[in-house]
């Protein structure tokens, strides 16, 4: 009889080994080309903190000195993603830059179409880096795909020589040099380095909020080492973006059996083909949600998602299944926790499903807020006031 | 509701078998191609994890196995009748063999729109406003389009939004944020150096591919922006 060492999966411990990893470690790679003059690596700036990636190694994650590579989908439909992301960095008071020589990553289009290439879609990831490091700041990028889609740029770069010398060569063209930052590191992962900051200045108790979280694919399944894990989260069985944020601002959060799941977004489908993103979200993802963990909330760390979870639920509202369940992300939720305003910075009003139930529950006058936007928006309207500053939305 | 995928007939016969090796050896030609097809256990692990496959008459095993066998009459049925189902999420890259069936598929589409095949022109039927707001203005989506009839089952929240659209864009604290054309202010050089970008790689050949008529306004917006930023470019 065969001896095998079985033992139950809640007893088995998974050590995280940076020695035991399957792949090479990109950053070794990165600064062995530089040294061969082949590209330059933009630092991340001192101070910074460290997490650790999913098989150990240690990832820097950027303080301030941050150069803020913006979501065309969080600032086209639901600007108050970013705008929260904007003020946790004034909360701390550190140095952000707010560029305006940026354009979106193009990776919605190219998942979505196929129409551009690897050359293309590689310079329009440079020129932005470079645009970064021409200022002196670096790259922290909003969106989870752009993060996505630049990790798999950088690895491309680091193993295909002939895209790197056609890359280089436009990049001269536009005056510009081949720059690849140290670490591609998505907001959501400096959320969640600060999140021990963010709870000392917490004054919103969340202790009776349970949220239910979904990972964005472009944030864990692409380049999927270069996620943060924590052994004590899920034993670092999944990648710990999120939860950990949430719990350290003591939300309970619940587990679901379609974690895994995408939000049904679908890049193409979003736009064109719609049925399937309603029904994938509802169905796959809110209504077993509802069903395992009723959660006050959702939280997730990317465009697509919070936009398909979130207004994907009208249809799904229509033919009675069990949604009604908000949907924010994760720089929203710290927001709102610090005392950030619902309307003025959280920009609640661009989000579809009701979440006055869970404001109400953490103690926030929803009408109260809501007649303080309304009374800076008659402002505006009237003319006495061109736009809402930040001074404003601290009032 | 979207069809079956009938691989038991050879459906495109009429093609001929020199055309979809053709095709084939572009997918095999990319750069791309040996660091995401390995070949294929047959676990399905894939498909468990796609969620295509649970609304479409999809199988990311299949195309993997089909790439895989160098099956070019499949491959040729799949590039035209599959690979638009996909969802571009990478669940599938949890492949135990290393393969990533969402990028053999990324590849197989950039080549049907490089060649024109009608049923991506099909796929990207009403796409076409997407294709010319990210190339001309560098932004994917943007305020304005936030209209109801483009977005009629997001109920009547859309309708709010586009009523208070310029006020609502003004109560953004961000100053880069007050637009309504794009997502944030974009620099005109920022535009320009996009549209040298688009020029060098050979991107608005792929246009032309699959839509002259978009391909003819891009060219008339984007040259005449260079032009008055001092360039002499012409795309044909």
């Amino acid at each position: 009889m065969i001896h095998l060492p079985v033992t139950k999966a809640s007893e088995r411990i998974f050590k995280i080994d940076p020695d035991k990893a399957p792949t090479h470690d990109l950053k070794e790679e990165l600064f062995q080309l530089e040294k061969e003059g082949e590209l330059e690596v933009i630092r991340v700036p001192e101070p910074y903190m460290e997490v650790k990636t999913k098989y150990g190694r240690i990832k820097k994650i950027p303080v301030e000195k941050t150069w803020h590579h913006k979501s065309c989908g969080q600032c086209g439909h639901i600007p108050g993603y970013s705008t929260s992301i904007f003020w946790l960095n004034r909360a701390f008071g550190l140095d952000y830059f707010d560029p305006t020589d940026q354009t979106s990553c193009t990776a919605w289009n190219y998942y979505a179409s196929a129409t551009s290439n690897p050359e293309a879609q590689a310079a329009v990831a440079i020129r932005n880096f470079a645009a970064a490091h021409e200022v002196g700041y670096f790259p922290l990028i909003h969106c989870g795909t752009s993060f996505g889609h630049y990790k798999e740029v950088r690895h491309a770069l680091v193993h295909q020589p002939e895209l790197r010398r056609k890359v280089r060569d436009i990049m001269k063209r536009l005056g510009k040099k081949l720059v690849v930052p140290e670490e591609v590191v998505h907001y959501s992962e400096w959320v969640l380095a600060m999140k021990d900051r963010i709870a000392e200045r917490q004054v919103i108790d969340m202790s009776n909020i349970t949220a239910t979280v979904h990972p964005a694919c472009h944030y864990h399944k692409l380049i999927e080492e270069d996620a943060i894990y924590d052994s004590e989260i899920y034993g670092a069985q999944r990648s710990a973006i999120i939860t950990s944020t949430l719990k350290a601002l003591g939300i309970n959060v619940a587990d679901y059996s379609t974690w895994f799941d995408c939000c049904g977004f679908g890049f193409r489908h979003i736009l064109v083909s719609r049925d399937f993103s309603r029904s994938f979200s509802v169905q796959r993802k809110i209504e077993v949600m509802k069903e395992e963990a009723n959660p006050d909330i959702t939280v997730t760390h990317d465009t697509g998602c919070v936009t398909t979870l979130d207004q994907s639920q009208v249809v799904g509202k229509a033919h009675n299944k069990k949604v009604g369940l908000p949907v924010m992300a994760d720089s929203q939720v710290a927001a709102l926790a610090m005392g950030a305003h619902p309307y003025k910075v959280l920009q609640l009003h661009w989000h579809n499903t009701d979440n006055k139930p869970f404001l109400r529950k953490i103690g926030i006058d929803v009408d109260k807020s809501w007649a303080e936007f309304e009374a800076e928006c008659e402002l505006i309207k009237s003319g006495k006031k061109e736009y809402m500053t930040w001074e404003d939305a601290e009032k | 509701m979207p069809q079956a995928l009938d691989i038991r007939q050879n459906k495109y016969s009429d093609v001929s078998q020199e055309e979809k090796d053709r095709l084939f050896q572009e997918c095999k030609d990319d750069e791309r191609w040996s660091h995401i097809l390995y070949g294929c256990y047959e676990c399905g692990i894939c498909v468990a994890a796609c969620p295509s496959a649970r609304f479409y008459d999809f199988s990311p095993r299949l195309i993997a196995q089909a790439v895989a066998r160098e099956d070019t009459d499949l491959v040729y049925t799949l590039m035209n009748d599959s690979v638009w189902d996909c969802s571009q999420c990478f669940s599938c890259d949890r492949c135990p063999r290393g393969n990533s069936p969402g990028q053999i598929i990324t590849v197989m589409r950039e080549v049907a729109v490089k060649n024109g095949l009608n049923t991506a022109k099909e796929a990207l039927e009403g796409y076409g406003r997407i294709i010319y707001k990210i190339m001309s203005t560098g932004s994917q989506v943007s305020p304005d389009m936030l209209q109801p009839n483009a977005f009629p089952d997001w109920g009547h929240h859309v309708h709010e939004i586009a009523d208070n659209l310029e006020v609502w864009r003004k109560a953004l604290p961000p100053e880069t944020l007050h637009t309504i054309e794009t997502g944030w202010k974009v620099d005109e050089k920022t535009i320009i150096e996009l549209y040298l970008i688009w020029h060098m790689t050979g991107v608005m050949d792929l246009i032309l591919g699959i839509d002259e008529g978009l391909h003819m306004i891009l060219v008339d917006v984007m040259e005449e922006r260079l032009e008055e930023a001092g360039y002499d470019i012409e795309f044909d």
